[in-house]
């Protein structure tokens, strides 16, 4: 299993979330958080404000491993603008998932 | 000139309870924007109501309440409020002054929402100014100050027409000449904070007691009757958009509230002349009326974004020919349509006409002229950072 965790444009959800849907992925979890890459924010009026947090969401989407690179190319694609603050994808391995309601376990 | 101490001390009262509405409305439209916009919300609401403030003490007040010159606007004799004392009929004159200004100070508040996420402060600042000088105090002349209105015998008891056909038209020119929102229309831009929003409508609400019965200028039975007409048309409003919303899908409370005010925006010019039952049929139309022209708006994609226009404009549209229909010479002296005073409800309609054509169109050619040499909008990047922080340096998010 990977857990694919997408920090992405809060404008963007809604695509993502479609595009994700339209291929079947369901599941995720949506957090609003404030961060930056390595431009450090952005800059306003000539340098005089300097905004170095800006607000984004965290996307945290678990799925089984032959998924993992369709999903982040979806979340790719449908967060993409090409300006810079776009965002970031991480995939991490997980060792095993449990569904609360039956104990049902994943690993693969 | 004697003072009357029980009409001074309502008077008093009411004033203070006008102002609270500015606040109010800031905090209306800072739950429905998005939360990068909350503070910006609240504080274009206060810098309306200080720049209204400076405006009417030096110049504003002698605009629309000095000696009339051709019906069209007051003279210069009160500038810096020279003669304006202590004195006066019933209530001092310089509390007159100022339970006018704060309606001023509240209508600008209400323009907001043509600009709300997108507008440059320092343009605010400038447009508000020439806006409630060109727009606002001409209309209040016209209607309260002896101006051609007031003397053709139209009828605007709270300022249907002066405070709501002016802001909720020229939000909408307003928001044709700054432009859309970047990325309305392609995502969601959903309320932030609905409590928030209530708690402005219920601010609202209490305020308008003070703006409807304070019209009355005295503590007496006319003052009851505005206040009970008041409540009873927010009621009715706040159910009747709820029930046509409920009916299309959801009953939203951002729709019972926006019906409330709807229903008190209706009932702002007829609270002096109507009675308790009209009340009823003028906010269960209102409630209707502006959930109808706010999808008529949606539909279109307009961003007017907070619906001043839809809820501010068609309500008192609706509210201005709704005193000449339903207006009743037991009340305030005058008979409208349903009394066979057909008339009247030619005048209404006139009245409404040209308020809301001059309003509109002054305001269209007022942010042409900000626009052109300051600029209205703000830039892309500090429109999409949010106001609160591109501008002001603050946050809401903690």
């Amino acid at each position: 299993m990977k857990m694919i965790i997408a920090y992405i444009r809060p404008e963007r959800f809604d695509r993502v979330k479609e595009a994700l849907v339209e291929k079947g992925f369901f599941a995720l979890s949506v957090t609003e958080i404030r961060g930056r890459g390595a431009q450090k924010g952005i800059t306003l009026r000539g340098g005089k404000v300097s905004i170095d947090l800006l607000p984004k969401l965290k996307l945290e989407i678990g799925v089984e491993d032959t998924f993992a690179e369709s999903v982040v190319h979806i979340i790719r694609e449908a967060a993409w603008t090409g300006k810079v603050g776009d965002g970031r994808i991480f995939v991490l391995p997980v060792d095993f998932s449990v569904r609360v309601r039956d104990e049902h376990i994943t690993t693969t | 000139m004697v003072l009357d101490s029980g009409d001074t001390a309502f008077i008093l009262i009411c004033t203070a309870l006008v102002m609270l509405m500015t606040p109010g409305v800031g905090l209306f439209y800072g739950g429905l924007v998005r939360r990068k916009n909350f503070i910006s919300m609240l504080a274009l609401a206060f810098i309306a109501f200080s720049v209204v403030t400076l405006q009417w003490v030096t110049f504003g007040y002698s605009l629309a309440f000095g000696p009339d010159i051709a019906g069209l606007i007051g003279g210069l004799d009160y500038v810096g409020l020279a003669g304006v004392g202590m004195d006066g009929e019933g209530i001092p004159d310089l509390l007159f002054m100022v339970f006018q200004l704060v309606f001023a100070g509240l209508t600008l508040a209400i323009l907001t929402s043509g600009v709300a996420e997108r507008i440059k402060l320092s343009a605010f600042i400038v447009f508000g100014l020439l806006w409630t000088t060109l727009v606002y105090d001409p209309l209040a002349h016209w209607a309260w100050g002896g101006g051609w209105a007031a003397s053709l015998g139209a009828l605007d008891f709270a300022g249907g027409t002066v405070v709501h056909i002016s802001s909720g038209f020229g939000a909408l020119a307003l928001a044709l000449v700054i432009g859309k929102r970047a990325g309305f229309g392609q995502y969601s831009m959903e309320a932030h904070n609905i409590p928030m929003t209530l708690l402005g409508g219920a601010l609202l609400w209490f305020g308008w007691f003070g703006f409807n019965a304070g019209s009355a200028l005295a503590a007496d039975g006319l003052a009851a009757n505005a206040f009970v007409v008041t409540n009873i048309a927010a009621a009715t409003g706040a159910l009747a958009w709820l029930a046509a919303a409920w009916i299309k899908g959801t009953p939203a409370s951002i729709g019972m509230i926006s019906g409330a005010i709807a229903g008190l925006v209706a009932i702002t010019p007829a609270a002096g002349f109507v009675g308790p039952m009209a009340a009823i049929a003028i906010g269960a139309v209102a409630g209707i009326l502006c959930y109808g022209a706010l999808l008529f708006r949606t539909n279109r994609g307009l961003d007017e974004s907070l619906d001043a226009w839809a809820i501010h404009g068609v309500g008192g549209f609706w509210g201005a020919l709704a005193t000449g229909i339903f207006a009743a010479a037991a009340i305030g002296g005058v008979d409208g349509l349903i009394y066979g005073n057909v008339n009247q409800f030619l005048i209404q309609a006139l009245d409404a006409f040209v308020a809301m054509g001059y309003a509109f169109g002054m305001t269209y050619l007022l942010a042409k002229a900000v626009d052109k040499t300051i600029g209205l909008r703000v830039s892309e990047e500090e429109e999409y950072v949010g106001l609160d922080l591109a501008l002001h340096g603050e946050s809401a998010t903690t």
